[in-house]
């Protein structure tokens, strides 16, 4: 069981909560959401609480998260883009710090779980749409209808834009879903081998070796990958709420 | 890996009753929780309703967190910041026109001292000169006066000495008469002779 490379996926209920028979227990999932919440609001409470005309280290953390998902905002989405900042840096943040907190050893991801990606992707595609057809009416539709396409292709056009549209929260949500898993699947069958085969004797420590170098490897690509993942996931937003706030193309 | 080495030794130990209890215990180890059985735990969806529920509150939180609290807090540091550079830039720029005044200022005032060392100097060559110049005609007067003085009184002196000629003339001459002749004679024949003489040689 201590090899199973899915086990470190598994939910185990922590405190029963069941209402209306659905099982909404506070679990494993769902302390490391408060922990995730707790650790990037509180890092981004505190080190700002001193507000320092200089910033000290920690500071500089945090204005440079802010400034990143800002100057990302506005290049994906306009100046007008801006409305939608605390959405995009909760995400980004968020994302980040679940991907991060994922990292230790015997921490539980969040973002391994294609329903969180989901509902999160859910609520990106949800407020694009909300906004779009508030902001713009009907007129949001323009965006299924690309300008200069000769007449006997819209119908086309339209349907590819529109099945483009539609997979878009699936495709956000698999993206980061997908990375961490197969991430922490990899290291885990890397850092199995190592045991298995140290159990072999003398032999099998040496040859364990590759998969430890391997399993190094991938620790430092997995920090990256978790950084890239919660990057195109704030990156993808902004381009979609550009579609709410800018509709034709 | 560990559980089918397990179901193997358990299955060599009694075959008979193995196959069941061994399926148990596969289940059970991976039925952690209340998952269901062997379905792979991201795709289970009876964990879905709680980390929906879960997602919610911790997602929304931080959210609101975010909104009214870490990102205007963020964003004043920041524009306070922006804000001080661009007034010390100002500020900066204040000073430097101020410094370049105060130099304009000096220049100024340097070239006006200067003007006026030149006037000063120019002032006081003058005055020496033309006090000099006092001096000079005053001494100058004053030696034409001193000549005038002496060629007075070598006039008188010479009007004198030709007056006592005519005495040194009698004396002579009563003295040459008187070796002459052996006999004295009177003061008053001696000058009208004199006199005559003088006269004759007019």
């Amino acid at each position: 069981m201590a090899q199973d490379p899915i086990h470190q996926f598994h939910i185990s209920q922590l405190v029963p909560i069941e209402i209306g028979g659905l099982d909404f227990s506070f679990t494993n999932s769902s302390l490391f959401m408060v922990a995730t919440a707790a650790v990037a609001g509180g890092f981004l409470y505190m080190t700002t609480a001193n507000r320092g005309l200089v910033p000290g280290r920690m500071q500089s953390v945090s204005e440079m998260s802010y400034e990143f998902v800002a100057n990302m905002l506005r290049d994906g989405a306009g100046s007008q883009g801006m409305r939608f900042f605390p959405l995009v840096f909760s995400l980004f943040m968020f994302v980040l710090v679940a991907n991060l907190i994922g990292m230790f050893p015997y921490f539980f991801t969040v973002t391994s779980h294609i329903i969180v990606t989901f509902m999160l992707a859910m609520l990106v595609i949800g407020t694009v749409v909300v906004y779009g057809f508030m902001k713009h009416g009907l007129g949001f539709l323009k965006l299924f209808v690309p300008q200069g396409v000769p007449g006997v292709l819209m119908p086309l056009v339209i349907a590819i834009e529109v099945i483009s549209f539609l997979s878009r929260p699936i495709s956000l949500s698999v993206r980061l879903f997908a990375n961490m898993l197969a991430g922490h699947i990899t290291l885990k069958v890397f850092a199995g081998f190592v045991t298995s085969l140290g159990a072999l004797g003398a032999l099998g420590v040496g040859g364990a070796i590759l998969p430890l170098i391997m399993t190094v490897a991938l620790t430092g690509l997995e920090f990256l990958v978790a950084f890239l993942q919660a990057y195109v996931f704030a990156v993808l937003t902004c381009m979609y709420l550009n579609d709410a706030l800018h509709p034709g193309h | 890996m560990f559980v089918t080495p397990s179901f193997a030794q358990e299955a060599t130990e009694d075959a008979a009753t193995s196959e069941p209890e061994a399926l148990h215990t596969e289940t059970g180890v991976d039925d952690h929780g209340a998952t269901a059985e062997g379905s792979f735990p991201p795709f289970d969806s009876s964990t879905f309703a709680s980390q929906i529920l879960w997602l919610a509150i911790t997602f929304g939180l931080f959210y609101l967190f975010m909104q009214k609290v870490v990102v205007p807090r963020i964003g004043s540091i920041l524009e306070n910041r922006r804000d001080r550079i661009a007034s010390d830039f100002d500020e900066a720029d204040r000073l430097k026109t101020e410094a370049d005044e105060a130099i304009a200022a000096y220049e100024q005032e340097l070239a006006e001292a200067k003007t006026k060392a030149n006037q000063i100097a120019q002032k006081a060559r003058d005055d020496a000169k033309a006090e000099a110049d006092i001096e000079r005609t005053q001494v100058e007067s004053d030696l034409a006066a001193k000549l005038s003085q002496a060629e007075a009184r070598i006039a008188e002196i010479k009007a004198q000495a030709l007056g006592e000629v005519d005495t040194i003339a009698e004396d002579t001459t009563a003295a040459i008469v008187e070796q002459l002749i052996g006999e004295p004679v009177s003061k008053s024949t001696a000058s009208s002779a004199v006199k005559a003489a003088a006269a004759g040689e007019k």
